[in-house]
């Protein structure tokens, strides 16, 4: 393997505490992922990238801030990675799935925070994350009041940029988003020297789009049953999704794409055909967060679905027609976007639609509504959630978790009891 | 032809032997290695079959057992032999408490389950007797014999425990305090059992079901006569001993 460790120094990162979370990271590794059965050939791509976790892919975000080009960390799906590549700068999505950070976090921001801000905020602040290291600055949203507050304390840290996401869907709040797409422009711009132009926006979403298509693809794939591919390594693909060069990405995820095609039209598949089909709704998963899909995955279930900001809520929805101009596809991107349908929006009855949908035409048999601790949107959400599922006698198993495995055993108590209940 | 359930639990190892009935049982504490006491306990004792459950089951289920069940499952079980017309299960543990509703067949239905958190568990009892100097055997009783109650208003075993300690230093008698703490965990298992929507007749196991303040309140909270078996704390091993009869 590559010596990164010049290449870190000049991060600033502090090496000896990121030994230690490089170093536990093969082990986990392997034991979640490499021991799996009947994996396709196409994850090995993917186990690469895990592989090269801090190394290659932050060799080329440095090696594009050597040519004169910016990185920008984003912390959620709302900002658009179009707008940024238009600006022929690389969006990057930023450490955030770990208990290993959390502590570094605690020092600062209140304890009863979710696990996802404390992850994020103590890679920074402990100086583990090479890439929100390496970034020019970071987008923030105020998708939660918990985020909304520990980017103006980020900000301390780290060139932060926070735009503004409505609470309601209504005309004026898509006017607000819109309106806030055309300030991020001008931000980009300022801070790259390249203008925007109608011509460099659609080819950087052209980019995006056919990596959208791509997960889409796959998330479509995983109707068949048995399903051709574990829940563990569609997720992990979904999370690569965020931070991997978007082309080579595209790519690797239709070569897999085709594979497992393949697998359907022989009747192959990872699980038996009768093992529970599982839709897992709710937080986000950033990685190395794999611990309610492994309980799951263990425990004899598979799982066929994310509504989640690691699943469908970041690659569902694909860009409408448009005029071509400059404001007509700004317009378009701001309605993809807001086609997210994120707990932060009130009301937000399109998700619970999209919850009912992926459990019927993906024939789960149960859901699992996941939920960061003191997430409270979402946790609010899966009382609706619930309700909805138990009219179309679809049971749901509610999980309310953080990133450190003391509730293993419980969770997995629960896990089982729930894939009995379902088994019958 | 004996039959063996293993209930490995956070505090307690629940053993119970059963043939044409209930046979024998043992309890043990669960200690800092289990498998190992298991092993001991299960040491030149023959069985049919051996079914384990609790949140041991998986390290026994390598060498001691031939299945394992989840205790959700365990507990139906169990509490359905005993009560055949149990709908209703309510299990407070060592570091859990579930409620589960049960079909008319006797399968779970629904569950609820504390989450990440000692509130409403055993745990909290263990704590807030020894705060108060008890042995927990005697903390129902002592809270029984009040006669006013002192509100407790953290549910949080830590902040409950300091609250604890600051009702002390303020002279409040602690068999006061005590029955404001049992007040405060029915409430919150109350709280549970109305969101499985519990249908009669509720049966109360896990070794919380020995409290007798505890039963009282909670049975007036959610408004039903509880059922609590003879020894509460045996019924999910019972169950796991019914699961191995029934392989």
């Amino acid at each position: 393997m590559t010596d990164y460790r010049s290449m870190w120094t000049e991060l600033g990162l502090d090496l000896e505490k990121h030994d230690i979370l490089l170093g536990a990271l093969p082990g986990m590794y392997e034991g979640i992922f490499l021991s799996q059965d009947d994996r396709p050939e196409g994850m090995a791509y993917f186990d690469f990238v895990i592989g090269e976790i801090h190394g290659l892919r932050v060799k080329e975000l440095m090696d594009h801030k050597a040519s004169g080009g910016k990185v920008i960390g984003l912390f959620c799906v709302f900002v658009p990675e179009d707008l940024i590549l238009a600006a022929g700068a690389i969006p990057v999505g930023l450490c955030a799935g770990t208990q290993f950070s959390v502590p570094d976090a605690e020092e600062v921001l209140p304890r009863n925070t979710c696990a996802l801000i404390k992850s994020s905020f103590g890679f920074k602040v402990g100086r583990t994350c090479p890439y929100v290291q390496a970034s020019d600055f970071v987008i923030g949203e105020t998708t939660c009041d918990g985020k909304k507050k520990m980017y103006e304390i980020l900000a301390e840290y780290h060139p932060t940029y926070v735009m503004e996401v409505p609470n309601k869907k209504t005309p004026l709040g898509r006017e607000l988003f819109l309106e806030e797409l055309r300030s991020l422009k001008t931000k980009l711009e300022t801070e790259t020297g390249v203008t925007i132009t109608a011509e460099r926006l659609a080819d950087a979403t052209a980019l995006v789009e056919a990596k959208r298509a791509a997960l889409r693809r796959l998330h479509n794939i995983r109707k068949a049953r048995p399903v051709p591919i574990s829940g563990l390594d569609a997720l992990l693909v979904t999370q690569i999704a965020f931070y991997d060069d978007p082309a080579r990405f595209t790519e690797k995820v239709n070569n897999l794409c085709d594979e497992l095609e393949g697998r359907i039209a022989r009747g192959e598949g990872v699980a038996s055909a009768n093992a529970p089909r599982i839709l897992v709704s709710g937080s986000p998963m950033a990685v190395p967060n794999w611990k309610l899909h492994r309980i799951l995955e263990d425990s004899g279930a598979t799982v066929i679905g994310e509504e989640s900001c690691t699943g469908t809520r970041y690659f569902g929805s694909a860009l409408a027609e448009n005029d071509g101009t400059l404001a007509g596809q700004l317009k378009a991107i701001a309605d993809r976007q807001l086609e997210t349908h994120c707990a932060c929006f009130t009301p937000n009855d399109e998700r619970i639609e999209d919850v009912l949908t992926l459990a019927k035409d993906w024939q789960a048999d149960g859901v699992v509504h996941y939920t960061l601790q003191f997430c409270h949107t979402f946790a609010n959400e899966a009382v609706k959630i619930e309700r909805a599922l138990a009219g179309e006698n679809i049971p749901l198993l509610r999980i309310e978790t953080d990133y450190s495995d003391e509730d293993m055993g419980q969770i997995k108590n629960r896990v089982d009891a729930f894939l009995k209940m379902i088994r019958g | 032809m004996t039959y063996a359930g293993l209930d490995i639990g956070s505090r307690t190892i629940v053993l119970v032997e059963f043939d044409e009935g209930l046979k024998d049982f043992v309890i043990l504490d669960t200690g800092p290695n289990p498998v190992d006491r298991c092993r001991h306990l299960l040491n030149g004792r023959i069985y049919r079959q051996v079914v384990a459950t609790g949140y041991g089951r998986h390290l026994a289920a390598a060498t001691l057992a031939d299945e394992v069940v989840s205790e959700i499952r365990a507990y139906a079980v169990g509490a359905r032999y005993l009560h055949p017309d149990c709908r209703t299960v309510i299990d407070v543990g060592g570091q859990d408490c579930k409620v589960s509703l049960l079909a008319d067949g006797g399968e779970v239905r629904k569950f609820e389950m504390n989450d990440r958190c000692a509130a409403g568990t055993g745990r909290f009892l263990e704590v807030m007797a020894r705060a108060l100097d008890l042995d927990i055997a005697q903390l129902g009783d002592h809270a029984l014999s009040a006669d006013a109650m002192v509100s407790i208003s953290s549910l949080c075993t830590v902040f409950a425990e300091s609250e604890v300690v600051s009702l002390i230093a303020r002279g409040e008698d602690s068999r006061t305090i005590a029955l404001g703490l049992h007040d405060a965990i029915a409430t919150r298992i109350a709280g549970m059992v109305r969101r499985v929507g519990p249908r009669e007749r509720v049966v109360f196991a896990g070794g919380g079901a020995l409290n007798p303040c505890l039963r009282g309140l909670l049975g007036q909270k959610i408004g039903v006569e509880l059922t609590v078996p003879e020894q509460p704390q045996v019924v999910g091993a019972l169950g796991a001993a019914l699961v191995a009869k029934a392989r």
